[in-house]
């Protein structure tokens, strides 16, 4: 089973090292940051859904967006999207679950991030 | 050849990674760096996750599980599964083989679900890493608001899928 999923994990790490290489630190801070509005909500809910990255990048990622002036809310989305949806990681998840339950549950996964970050907001 | 087909993007990219070292083109450096990260924890928590599964194959019985996190497990099961998932560590695709077991042996689709949910967001490995980097309130209140959450997405995909065949395959 691990060397059968191992190209298509392959391919997609190599994805989302381009895609973390296409998007620095300074981007996320620009469209997420102070007075960024809705937009810096879409910014976090689309940026956090690209893959699925795991906390111990997440947290400190998200460590130095905060210090950056970026929203608690906004923050709480996209960790959330970040560590529980993933486009990019579709190709492995689709071997396990299928092509309509996989979407599925990352599209109910992204609403739950927003829900979440919205929750968020009112006490932080 | 088929075989062969699969490999032929990993390749590709990481020949370019390998040529860009050669002829320091710092772009293809820097996407090199972060492959290489990413590369590193899976090979770290992937083959653990899979040794996992093959226990859990081989020394959980059935009825077990169907007992505690089946269709008829109810609050209980839903604490059980949450717990075995805030245990683990690593990234949620590493939580899909292991999900696939679990299904196999008669976990209901909502735990199985729930799993997945729990073990992507919240970690008692990592909940220490959180506080340092965001502070105690921020992953307090995260971490109690987004339980409810999931095991809400628990109920919904259940809900959905219950007269839908769904199974979890073996890749």
């Amino acid at each position: 089973m691990f060397i059968r999923l191992l190209p298509t994990l392959i391919l997609m790490l190599a994805l989302i090292s381009v895609v973390l290489f296409l998007i620095p630190n300074e981007t996320l801070v620009k469209y997420m940051g102070e007075g960024s509005g809705v937009k810096g909500w879409i910014t976090a809910a689309l940026l956090g859904s690209v893959a699925l990255i795991p906390g111990f990048i997440a947290y400190p990622l998200c460590g130095i967006l905060i210090d950056n002036g970026v929203a608690y809310s906004v923050i709480a989305v996209f960790i959330t999207t970040l560590m529980m949806t993933g486009f990019l990681t579709l190709p492995a998840e689709v071997k396990f679950f299928g092509w309509k339950v996989s979407v599925i549950r990352n599209l109910v996964s992204l609403a739950a991030a927003l829900f979440i970050g919205l929750i968020m907001g009112f006490f932080l | 050849m088929k075989k062969f087909q699969k490999y032929i993007f990993p390749i590709i990219f990481l020949i370019l990674i390998g040529l860009s070292y050669l002829f320091d083109f710092a772009a293809g450096e820097k996407i090199g760096l972060n492959f290489w990260m990413f590369f590193k924890e899976m090979i770290l928590f992937l083959p653990l996750m899979f040794i996992l599964v093959g226990l859990f194959d081989v020394w959980v019985p059935r009825e077990k599980i169907e007992k505690h996190i089946g269709g008829e497990s109810g609050w209980k099961g839903t604490g059980l599964v949450i717990l075995l998932a805030t245990l683990q560590a690593g990234p949620l695709y590493g939580a899909f083989p292991f999900a696939y077991i679990l299904w196999k042996k008669g976990c209901s689709i909502r735990n199985v679900f729930i799993y997945l949910g729990a073990f992507a967001t919240i970690k008692i490995p990592m909940i220490t890493f959180e506080i340092g980097f965001l502070g105690l309130k921020f992953s307090l209140l995260r971490t109690l608001i987004t339980l409810p959450v999931f095991i809400l997405i628990g109920y919904l995909m259940e809900w959905y899928l219950k007269d839908k065949n769904f199974e979890v395959k073996q890749p």
